[in-house]
């Protein structure tokens, strides 16, 4: 097995074999978290800094959560909190940090490639890309297949189930980090994706991507998939102008309680949230059993853990002379 | 096997080339009847014994220790497992994952847990299952078993109860199986 | 309007031009064809282009043993970013560049602080430049501020030796306004260069449009977002009659369509940069700002389409678009950094490394093509591109076209480091560069 790589910048950083060794790893930190007092003192040490320049508590809590649990000191830096002022430039603030001496940055920005240019400036720190503009969120990716695993049922099946699974992604592919994480971490395993939406909100190009195929019509293919991943639209990233109203883009590509009769019994719904309730998701819809939302959410820590562990449990410190 | 304990870190692709045999499987078999036979003797009526198999090699022994627990004293001892994976003290200088996961279903507050591992090294391992099983309950006490010992201890650590002591080098491995224990080395591809 | 010029080309101003020169050894190389010739210069001037000559005594010796001895070559389109922007380049270090680059004139665009678009501004940046280390022409502004809505004094400017106007750094969005811009300028005798960049097709496109900024997650520029502005402006150029530049064409499409148009004798002419023949959009895929640019880099359909367009004379100039840019604004993310990268010291090589195109192709692209486009020449008063011969302006550069150099930002002559090409290394480099007699650059090292 190939080493893990150095930063986690992208799902085209794992190949199927370290996807998998993550979802392994990530059930022995899942009993972890089980336990009275859900904590190792795996990372004792070490210094984990998270640098948020958009807001997000959730998956920022979801991070440190994690790397506590794992017994790392942690620093967060927030933008629009003191320590990262308007103005001062990012490269500055990646200095500072590796002058306090980070082992982890887990960066999330609003622009495409700022974790990849950080890995570049930084020296014996791990990257994690917590979501880049509209590229990549890995991690969330990650937990999407460990949520589908685990309702699969697939424990010491590893990442078989996968294979020739039928994934569909509705909704705003063209400005979703969270699309291109899962689209490289389905096909990866060897699963089928379909892509649904308006062509407004497809990519300006799908050369090259490792999908299935592209449809218009949500109706047409919700009995042929066993697992449904929506997608918010992404108003703060201007997807409202690539629709003429809400209320069309609902119309067309709502998972509606309509709808959710359609899917097979054993179909399971996925949103990596937060939900806009009514929009891409009925609230009905978002308590059924086959809607595997808070579960996602709980794995995500879990799996979280797993990344950082791989990250940095694994010869990345200098070695000391051993006897 | 105390592989977890090597020195460096197993090249990729090694095997491991067994040299001699020290013991067969009915050795084997032996060792963990008598050993079954000194835990019940030890722990009068085994009312709060806990067998804890370190992942991987002292899984099975736990189990056949229990199994002849049960056929022996007719008692019900449970069995959990534990990888101490997340509490080794060389975190982050070699790479080694969990091997499997822990499974301790029962709260250890009071109860006598008994370590199970195949080999006993330089007692690292045992160190860090003990700090794992901290987070389970405090146990009245903690007893370790066994099947080999081969000595070169870092640690102040002892067993209880061993299947058979045999003395080796440093590079050699040793290697449990239930066909038997042998000596040999690890050769890279 | 030619005063200015005529100053210029006595090289007085200067006094370092004066006193003989003579190039040794070379193959002149100019308009009128080859030969094996020395090159005797005497205050500022060719007095002597034959084989075998002799310096006087204390004459410089400038040895060009294997060189081509050419006219200076000519950069239709470089930002000095001065005044207003200094930190990333001013008058001095970006002539330099340019001589080092074997320029002997450059024509430095309006989108400076303030903008060129008043007699005033364009006085000044003829003051700043008055020794600099190449000819500095101007291109005035189209219009007032380069905000495309009011025509700014062409006239005045014209009367100043202004020759091209543009608003570069942006295109004039307003069809209306664009058509009375070209019916003005015509009546002046001057030329308008386009940006071309329809604003809401390219809306905050940072890189080509297409399966690579698909994949990076980035917002792209589609090519038609360069393409309907060429469009309009061949039918409005077609319409008035009046002469359309179009500056560092991109894409296959506005090349077809700028091919189209001089077949049928619509009076445009186009330039391509360096970086639109040697880079693709692929480069992005790292996200390092120093290949962002304005056009973008495009797939390789279009890059083959450029060298077409060079190869067949659709592109009449190859002009560098010279745009440094401070350092730290290209640590900035990519979607925030500023568009633009340098080019004076590596066009030449660029075009003999990866054009396969006789030398003299590319000369007549680099030198004497753009020197008579933006009025530079001996037609128009002006002292550049014209072939060596006696009585001639000494506006010369001599290039090793078998030298091979590699690129490293820190030496460059400009303030900013902002080259796609760090590390690459290049055939083909300038050796000396002679401004109005004086020799400003000597065995590649500036000499002020």
């Amino acid at each position: 097995m190939s080493p893990f790589p150095t930063h986690l910048l992208s799902m085209d950083d794992l190949d199927a074999a370290a996807i998998a060794e993550v979802l392994r790893v990530t059930d022995s930190f899942a009993e972890v978290g089980r336990r009275a007092n859900p904590k190792v003192p795996t990372l004792r040490g070490r210094t984990v800094a998270t640098l948020f320049f958009e807001d997000s508590t959730r998956t920022r809590m979801s991070f440190e959560t994690a790397a506590k649990r794992m017994s790392a000191d942690v620093l967060s830096f927030s933008a629009g909190s003191s320590s990262v002022k308007k103005g001062e430039s990012l490269r500055d603030t990646i200095e500072t940090i590796q002058a306090i001496g980070m082992d982890a940055v887990i960066i999330r920005h609003s622009s495409s490639g700022v974790p990849a240019r950080v890995a570049e400036w930084v020296d014996h720190c791990a990257v994690v890309n917590a979501g880049d503009g509209w590229h990549q969120h890995p991690t969330q990716a990650l937990l999407d297949l460990y949520t589908v695993r685990q309702s699969l049922g697939g424990g010491d099946e590893g990442t078989d189930a996968f294979d020739g699974l039928r994934v569909t992604i509705v909704g705003d592919i063209r400005h979703s980090r969270v699309a291109r994480s899962q689209i490289t971490a389905y096909a990866a395993l060897g699963a089928e994706v379909t892509l649904v939406a308006p062509a407004t909100l497809l990519p300006p190009s799908l050369e090259g991507w490792p999908i299935a195929g592209v449809s218009h019509d949500l109706d047409a293919v919700l009995g042929d998939t066993d697992v449904i991943s929506l997608l918010r639209l992404q108003a703060e990233r201007g997807s409202g102008a690539y629709v003429p109203t809400m209320r069309e883009y609902s119309a067309g590509y709502a998972l509606t309680a309509r709808r959710a009769l359609q899917l097979s019994p054993e179909a399971i719904i996925l949103h990596p949230g937060p939900m806009v309730r009514g929009v891409e998701i009925a609230s009905e819809v978002a308590e059924l059993p086959s809607a595997r939302i808070t579960d996602q959410v709980g794995n995500g820590v879990a799996v979280r853990m797993a990344v950082l562990f791989l990250l940095l449990g694994q010869g990345t410190r200098e070695v000391e002379s051993h006897g | 096997m105390a592989e977890r304990e090597r020195s460096h870190t197993r090249p990729r692709g090694a095997v491991f080339v067994p040299r001699v045999q020290v013991m067969s499987a009915d050795d084997v078999r032996r060792a963990i009847t008598r050993m079954a036979h000194e835990i019940a003797e030890r722990n009068r009526g085994l009312h709060d014994v806990v067998l804890v198999g370190l992942q991987t090699g002292g899984v099975g022994i736990a189990h056949r220790l229990a199994d002849t627990l049960a056929e022996v004293e007719g008692a019900d001892v449970p069995v959990g497992t534990l990888d101490v994976a997340f509490y080794r003290d060389d975190i982050g200088l070699r790479p080694v994952l969990p091997e499997a996961t822990t499974d301790i279903t029962a709260d250890l507050t009071g109860a006598t847990v008994v370590l199970v591992d195949d080999v006993l090294f330089t007692g690292r391992t045992i160190r860090a299952a003990l700090n794992a099983l901290g987070e389970y309950g405090r146990a009245q006490a903690v007893e370790l078993a066994v099947m080999v010992d081969r000595g070169h201890r870092e640690l102040p650590i002892r067993p209880d109860y061993v299947g058979k002591n045999l003395p080796t080098s440093r590079d050699e491995m040793v290697d449990v199986t239930d066909e038997g224990v042998s000596l040999g080395e690890l050769v890279g591809r | 309007m030619a005063d200015r010029m005529a100053d210029r080309t006595t090289g007085g101003a200067r006094g370092a031009g004066t006193g003989e020169t003579l190039v040794r050894g070379g193959t002149v190389i100019d308009r009128t064809g080859s030969r094996r010739a020395d090159v005797r210069v005497v205050d500022g001037r060719v007095v002597e282009v034959a084989e075998g000559l002799d310096p006087a005594p204390g004459a410089r010796v400038l040895e060009a043993g294997g060189c081509v001895v050419a006219p200076g070559l000519v950069d239709l389109h470089t930002h000095l970013r001065e005044p207003g922007r200094e930190e990333a380049e001013t008058i001095e270090s970006g002539t330099r560049a340019a001589a080092l680059g074997g320029y002997t004139a450059v024509v430095a665009m309006p989108n400076t602080d303030p903008p060129l678009d008043s007699a005033e501004s364009v006085r000044n940046v003829f003051a700043l430049a008055d020794q600099a280390m190449a000819e500095v022409a101007v291109a005035g502004a189209i219009t007032v501020g380069r905000a495309g809505e009011r025509l700014a004094p062409m006239a005045e400017l014209a009367d100043l030796g202004v020759r091209l106007f543009t608003d570069d750094g942006d295109g004039v969005q307003s069809a209306g306004l664009m058509r009375r811009a070209l019916q003005y300028a015509t009546g002046l005798g001057v030329i308008l260069g386009q940006h071309c960049e329809d604003r809401s097709l390219a809306a905050g496109g940072t890189m080509h449009e297409g399966a690579w900024s698909s994949r990076l997650g980035l917002p792209g520029m589609p090519s038609e977002a360069e393409e309907v502005m060429v469009a309009r402006d061949i039918a409005l150029s077609r319409a008035t009659g009046g002469r359309v530049h179009f500056l560092h064409l991109s894409t296959a499409g506005s090349i077809d369509l700028v091919r189209r148009a001089r077949a049928e004798g619509v009076p445009v002419t186009a330039e391509v940069a360096p970086h639109h023949f040697t880079l693709t959009d692929g480069c992005a895929a790292g996200y390092d700002p120093v290949f962002k640019v304005n056009p973008p880099l495009r797939p390789q359909e279009d890059v083959d389409a450029v060298k077409a367009a060079l190869a067949d004379g659709t592109a009449d100039a190859i002009a560098t678009d010279h745009a440094p840019h401070a350092p730290e604004l290209k640590d900035l993310p990519f979607d925030q950094a500023p568009p633009g990268m340098l080019g004076l010291q590596t066009a030449l090589a660029l075009s003999l490394t990866e054009l396969d195109l006789p030398i003299e192709r590319l000369l007549a692209l680099l030198s004497w093509q753009p020197a008579a486009l933006c009025g530079l020449d001996a037609a128009h008063g002006g002292a550049h591109g014209g072939p060596v011969e006696p009585g001639a302006p000494a506006n010369l550069c001599v290039i090793d076209p078998t030298a091979t150099w590699t690129v490293d930002p820190t030496a460059l002559a400009s303030r900013s480091r902002n080259t796609p090409y760090a590390g690459r290394t290049l055939t083909g480099r300038v050796r000396h560069t002679v401004l109005a007699g004086e020799p400003v650059v000597i065995d590649a090292e500036a000499q002020r």
